[in-house]
């Protein structure tokens, strides 16, 4: 496929980002403004809650990792405006300060000393003119670079391994070169395959950077094991699946970055990329987490290759699925966006196959439902560092 | 009709890509990194995505897929027979 004059159509927003979908997000900082925003979408359709279990008496670096997903998943350009609700407005009005920042339209509202209902008829308002004003926004043609691209694989067999993630890494290779902004990230998923990875850093910065992450990371699974963490990592899926070994599924994992994309840059959880190339994210190997943390460092589109059949989507970014596993496909076939299992059975090239899910990724980027879209999977799931205060 | 992949050439297992494979039954590979042909004849029922082993190991061996360490033998293992959490563990964590 040639790429170097690929286009799709997306909404280029006040940042200059572009996006693939155009929603309204009604965003609560904390857990106790859940209902609240459930009930501002409910009044105003074609909007959307993000509900979600934090956000009270966190600290410290978490605290930090809270807002910087919040105020990401609101500045991520698949998103044209946002209400935020929190009990303390002051801390509302932090998180829109964020997302303003982009130069989007947001509005904010603290329900303290105003009550639910009060809160829901002034967001509300709010978020009626948002909507009406997102529903004029037009899709344009842009170049393909502009397209920021994640990738992360979930219920992992060996099929992932040989079919669906060196899929993704074809992908990965023929985007690489066009100067889209990519990323990976599980950072205990790569353990017993680090070594390749900090090969394929771009210098020795990078290079220690990455180390560093990975190093932190491991720190934590030596101080709170009970075992060798089977079934937890792998998980039982992953067992079920054929994969017998942690270094055995991490190799499979690095297959999604292709064999020719250098590692040019390294980013904490849900921080954003500041140029274009391969970004490895310190992140969990849980999908939902992972794939939220990719939303909030604001990226349009993502990549899933499954084994066993992992069913998650995202509210904001659309998560293709990839399979190589036949009885997956056959059996949970409504979950699976581009079937590539006849690149097991040699019916298919590696070529062809990267071939196959770029031209789906096109067409959802141009605004094609993707499954988990269509199946209404909108997992939003905040990572924590550690116990509230 | 192929019946399990290898990664590449020196790799002690293949993963099974079809369905019910059973013991005594010739299986051919493909070593795709090499585009080649390789045959074992399986010693254990292995479910799809599951891994046959290719070669015999003793217990402290060490298993390579994808030219890599995947980790160690705990339970002898035959060629053909199935390679999987019985028999190996990983040597991290």
């Amino acid at each position: 496929m040639d790429l170097s004059k690929a286009s799709f159509w997306g909404y280029k927003r006040e940042n200059g980002r572009v996006g693939v979908r155009n929603h309204v997000v009604i965003l609560p900082v904390d857990d106790i403004s859940n209902a609240a925003a459930e009930a501002v979408a409910n009044n105003i359709k074609g909007t959307m809650a993000l509900p979600h279990p934090y956000g009270r008496l966190q600290f410290g670096a978490d605290l930090d990792l809270h807002f910087r997903t919040l105020i990401g998943t609101g500045s991520n350009p698949n998103v044209a405006a946002v209400v935020v609700i929190c009990i303390e407005e002051q801390w509302g009005k932090k998180v829109a300060d964020g997302i303003a920042a982009t130069g989007k339209p947001v509005a904010y509202f603290g329900i303290e000393q105003h009550g639910d209902h009060d809160t829901i008829m002034r967001a509300s308002k709010a978020a009626k003119e948002f909507v009406q004003w997102a529903s004029e926004r037009r899709r344009e043609e842009r170049p393909l670079k502009e397209l920021w691209v994640s990738t992360k694989c979930g219920e992992s067999d060996t099929t992932s391994g040989c079919g669906s993630n060196p899929t993704v890494g074809n992908a990965f290779d023929k985007l690489y070169p066009q100067g889209n902004t990519l990323c990976f990230g599980e950072t205990t998923e790569l353990t017993g395959g680090e070594h390749l990875v900090a090969a394929r850093c771009r210098d020795d910065k990078v290079r220690a950077r990455f180390q560093f992450m990975f190093d932190r990371y491991q720190e934590v699974i030596e101080r709170h094991k009970t075992s060798d963490l089977s079934d937890s990592q792998p998980t039982k899926g992953n067992i079920e699946g054929g994969l017998t070994t942690i270094e055995e599924k991490a190799l499979g994992n690095i297959q999604k970055i292709g064999r020719k994309c250098i590692v040019d840059g390294v980013l904490d959880k849900a921080e954003a990329p500041t140029g274009p190339g391969l970004w490895f994210m310190d992140s969990s190997s849980a999908a939902a987490e992972m794939v939220t943390l990719c939303a909030a460092s604001g990226f349009a589109v993502h990549l899933f290759p499954t084994g066993q059949g992992n069913v998650i989507g995202n509210p904001i970014l659309p998560v293709i699925k990839l399979c190589a596993n036949p009885r997956t496909v056959r059996t949970m076939g409504e979950h699976i966006d581009v079937d590539v299992t006849g690149l097991l059975r040699k019916e298919m090239t590696p070529d062809q196959a990267g071939d196959k899910l770029l031209e789906c990724m096109f067409r959802t980027a141009n605004g094609r439902l993707t499954s988990a879209e269509a199946l209404g999977h909108r997992e939003f799931v905040l990572t924590r560092l550690y116990a509230s205060a | 009709m192929i019946q399990f992949v290898v990664h590449e050439e020196g790799d002690g297992v293949g993963v099974v890509v079809v369905e019910g494979v059973k013991a005594g039954q010739e299986l051919t590979g493909w070593i795709m990194e090499d585009d080649k042909d390789i045959k074992v004849k399986a010693q254990s029922d292995i479910p799809i995505g599951h891994k046959v082993s290719l070669k015999d190991y003793k217990p402290g061996d060490t298993v390579i897929k994808y030219g890599v360490d995947i980790g160690k033998v705990v339970a002898p293992i035959k060629r053909g027979e199935h390679l999987h959490v019985q028999n190996v563990k990983t040597k991290r964590w």
